[in-house]
């Protein structure tokens, strides 16, 4: 057995809970009626429409596009007519811009042509993937293309594919490895084409043998390319998904804070975007649907699907047998850093990976108290920060007290609020605190 | 909380069996006088009624470990409101007190009633064969062994008690006079071991002060130095209890892992000072409430290791 990866400090081990779904093969979503299409899929800029309502718009279809600052375009992953260019119901924000599509069932699904890219430059391979609207879809939104071009003197050698997929339930990332295990491969080599870098490192959880199976077969099966691509197995630790855990437990090397991965010369990219990497470039398909896993005792068939971007929670349940009698909360992303919503009308974008229906025995329920300085949140944190003695300051009335207590560098991975047997919302101190604290 | 409860409900029988019923209507007293007292506080000064949330009961359980099995049976439920209503609710509450709680009020019993809570031990009911030279002994109400060994020297000691090692056993297994709680070390060690496993508290605490009692009793316990008894000294005074139950107290603890060994060293030092120079034997009982406050300064010196620190000039 090769030697597994992990990262020292902290970390927890939630109940894993993939067993819903991690064996379930992807299902297409039957087309909805309508879509929600959300301006700011992405971390920056949100897109300006450049459709009116009433148009008439066909499948991949540019439907808005960021003009100035950092921002990928927008396409129709359907064709139909704009219904409304307005607002629709958004998870966090309450109300968001977006582009409501009515949506045309009876028109002919495009059949993407392959093409070759080797031929391609840097340049070229960077357009295709910022015209192809890539974000980082394994949670952060973040453009890929701005990702692919670190800072001039940053020197890069290393590109980590991560397919840890550390938040529980989740298998979306899981089942796109065993699945589209080749195009994740060709992806990789087109990402590694654009860095102008040799060593690939593809880090999977041992939860996911089959996923580490498939990968490894898949790497050692591609022709010659000169490339150094490996599969690295991650031992099952809560966040070793998260960027910089990633990057120490594969390199040993550490992010400072306040920088970007390229300070130690690393690229993270997630595998569902690498895979997404490959539909733009070899297909030129932009990123148009998205790998949901729906799962817990909420629902009546958790199922791993392919939904088009912009798809209402509502439809996908109903697709799902429907939402049974013990639900209590639903969630949007991993229990860990998801954010539960309060209607179904919410649609999902191109950075949601799950939707949970969650039953009592699966929620948190434990009533909240004051912090009763056990340490543990100490222990669990794997950036050596503070929670409980920021939760305490926010409680207090002192939020912008907090810098000392490294706020700044939490990236609210919830592993503090996990253990704590006090209940107490560190993570949402810490937003809080994040707000008002002054940067020293 | 109810697991830490659990765990000394078996020691708590054994002490039941080793000194008589008494003792669980002891037991029963303190422990539904600190769950009344919490929901009384709580009523008064307004704040939520938690008192089923186990922590009144454990402070409760714990004040019910620290005294003699022979004392009135009100006198658990004055100690009650003293480390509930004072020792807690007064001040903050839960998470805010600066002292345990049991021994806070442990320490108001002892200066109130010195008698009752010096003198009142039972002997051991049960004539195990190896106890039974301490039927002998007049109902034990005159002191425990460690106090017998300070005040009247090894030679008393071994008249009254036998060798040192031939007590050893029946001092881990609880066949010894004492307070309700420390008659057993083997039930205390097992119970407190169960919390590490289920890192309910961690190995910090109880090997710093264990470890400090049993070196410096080595060093400076005896009649030379290097020749004091580091097993006498661990078994007895209510050593065990306090390493594994008193000492790791969340709220009275610090929470930096590092900065708690910094603490277990203190309170096994002051054991020790207090035990060797000072008047009392069960002298840890005071040397936790004297580390007690210096827990959140202690956490202000040590501070956890960040992941990374920013790039200069950048922040
Ligand atoms: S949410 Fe922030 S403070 Fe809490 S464990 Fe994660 S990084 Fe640390
Ligand atoms: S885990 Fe919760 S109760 Fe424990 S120290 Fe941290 S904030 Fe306080």
């Amino acid at each position: 057995m090769a030697p597994t990866f992990s990262f020292p400090k902290g970390g927890v081990h939630p109940p894993e809970a993939k067993a819903y779904t991690e064996h379930l093969t992807v299902e297409p979503l039957p087309l909805p009626d309508e879509i929600d299409l959300i301006l700011s899929q992405h971390i920056g800029a949100p897109c300006v429409p450049t459709v009116a309502k009433k148009q008439e718009i066909g499948e991949g279809a540019l439907v808005g596009t960021v003009e100035k600052g950092l921002g990928v375009p927008l396409h129709s992953p359907v064709s139909g007519t704009v219904k409304a260019v307005g607002n629709c119901v958004h998870p966090i924000r309450v109300s968001a811009p977006a582009i409501t599509i009515k949506v045309d069932k009876e028109a002919a699904p495009i059949v993407w042509q392959q093409s070759s890219w080797e031929h391609l430059d840097a340049q070229a391979l960077l357009g295709k993937i910022k015209d192809g609207g890539i974000i980082g879809i394994g949670g952060a939104g973040f453009p890929t293309h701005v990702k692919l071009k670190p800072p001039a003197d940053a020197k890069i050698d290393t590109l980590i594919l991560n397919g840890a997929e550390c938040e529980p339930y989740i298998t979306a990332d899981h089942r796109t490895m065993v699945e589209q295990t080749d195009k994740i491969v060709e992806g990789a080599r087109i990402l590694l084409t654009v860095l102008g870098i040799n060593t690939c490192v593809i880090a999977i959880e041992t939860n996911k043998p089959d996923a580490i199976g498939a990968m490894s077969e898949a790497v050692a099966a591609r022709p010659a390319d000169g490339m150094d691509i490996s599969v690295a197995a991650l031992s099952v630790k809560y966040p070793t998904g998260s960027e910089k855990q990633l990057i120490q437990a594969i390199t040993g090397r550490k992010v400072p804070a306040m920088a970007l991965p390229s300070a130690v010369g690393v690229v993270v990219h997630n595998v569902s975007t690498t895979k997404a990497v490959y539909d733009a470039v070899v297909l030129d398909k932009p990123l148009l649907e998205k790998v949901v896993t729906v799962s817990g005792g909420g629902i009546e068939r958790p199922a791993n699907l392919l939904v088009k971007v912009g798809t209402r929670i509502s439809d996908i349940a109903s697709f799902c047998g429907g939402v049974n009698e013990r639900c209590e909360r639903v969630v949007l992303g991993g229990p860990m850093m998801g954010f539960a919503v309060s209607t179904l009308a919410v649609p999902i974008t191109k950075t949601t990976s799950s939707i949970l229906f969650l039953r009592e025995d699966e929620i948190d329920t434990r009533p909240l108290s004051a912090c009763i300085r056990c340490g543990w949140c100490l222990d669990a944190c794997p950036m050596g920060l503070e929670p409980k003695e920021a939760g305490i300051y926010v409680e207090a009335g002192r939020a912008e007290d907090t810098a000392q207590f490294g706020v700044f560098d939490c990236f609210e991975c919830g592993s503090c609020a996990f253990v704590c047997p006090a209940k107490r919302p560190l993570v949402q101190f810490i937003r809080l605190a994040k707000m008002k604290a002054k940067r020293s | 909380m109810w697991t830490v409860f659990g765990c000394l409900v078996p020691p708590l029988l054994l002490s039941v069996f080793v000194f008589g019923v008494q003792v669980l209507f002891i037991a029963a007293v303190s422990v539904l006088s600190c769950m009344a007292v919490e929901a009384a506080s709580q009523k008064m000064l307004g704040r939520p009624l938690t008192y089923l949330d186990g922590s009144a009961a454990l402070t409760g359980m714990l004040l019910a470990f620290v005294i003699p099995p022979g004392v009135p049976i009100l006198m658990p439920a004055l100690g009650a409101v003293m480390a509930i209503y004072i020792g807690k609710h007064l001040m903050g509450g839960l998470g805010y007190n600066i002292f345990n709680p049991a021994l806070l009020a442990r320490a108001f019993l002892l200066a109130t009633f010195p008698v009752a809570m010096t003198s009142a031990w039972l002997p051991p009911i049960t004539d195990g064969a190896i106890f039974t030279y301490l039927s002998g002994i007049d109902g034990m109400t005159t002191a425990t062994p460690l106090a017998v060994l300070k005040d009247q020297g090894m030679a008393a000691f071994i008249e009254r008690f036998g060798e040192p090692r031939d007590i050893y056993m029946s001092f881990f297994l609880g066949w010894r006079p004492g307070c309700i709680g420390e008659t057993s070390g083997l039930l205390v060690v097992l119970g407190g071991l169960y919390l590490m496993y289920r890192r309910y508290i961690t190995w910090h605490i109880p090997v710093s002060v264990i470890g400090s009692i049993a070196i410096l009793t080595w060093i400076f316990g005896g009649e030379s130095l290097f020749g004091g008894d580091p097993l006498l000294a661990v078994l007895s005074g209510g050593a065990l209890l306090g390493a594994f139950y008193m000492a790791t107290c969340y709220v009275t603890s610090p929470t930096m892992r590092s900065a708690q060994l910094v603490y277990g060293v203190g309170i096994g030092a002051l054991t020790v000072l207090i035990r060797l120079k000072g008047g009392y034997p069960e002298g840890i009982c005071y040397a936790i409430l004297l580390m007690n406050p210096l827990s959140p300064v202690l956490d202000t010196w040590f501070k956890p290791k960040r992941f990374a620190p920013p790039l200069r000039g950048e922040q």
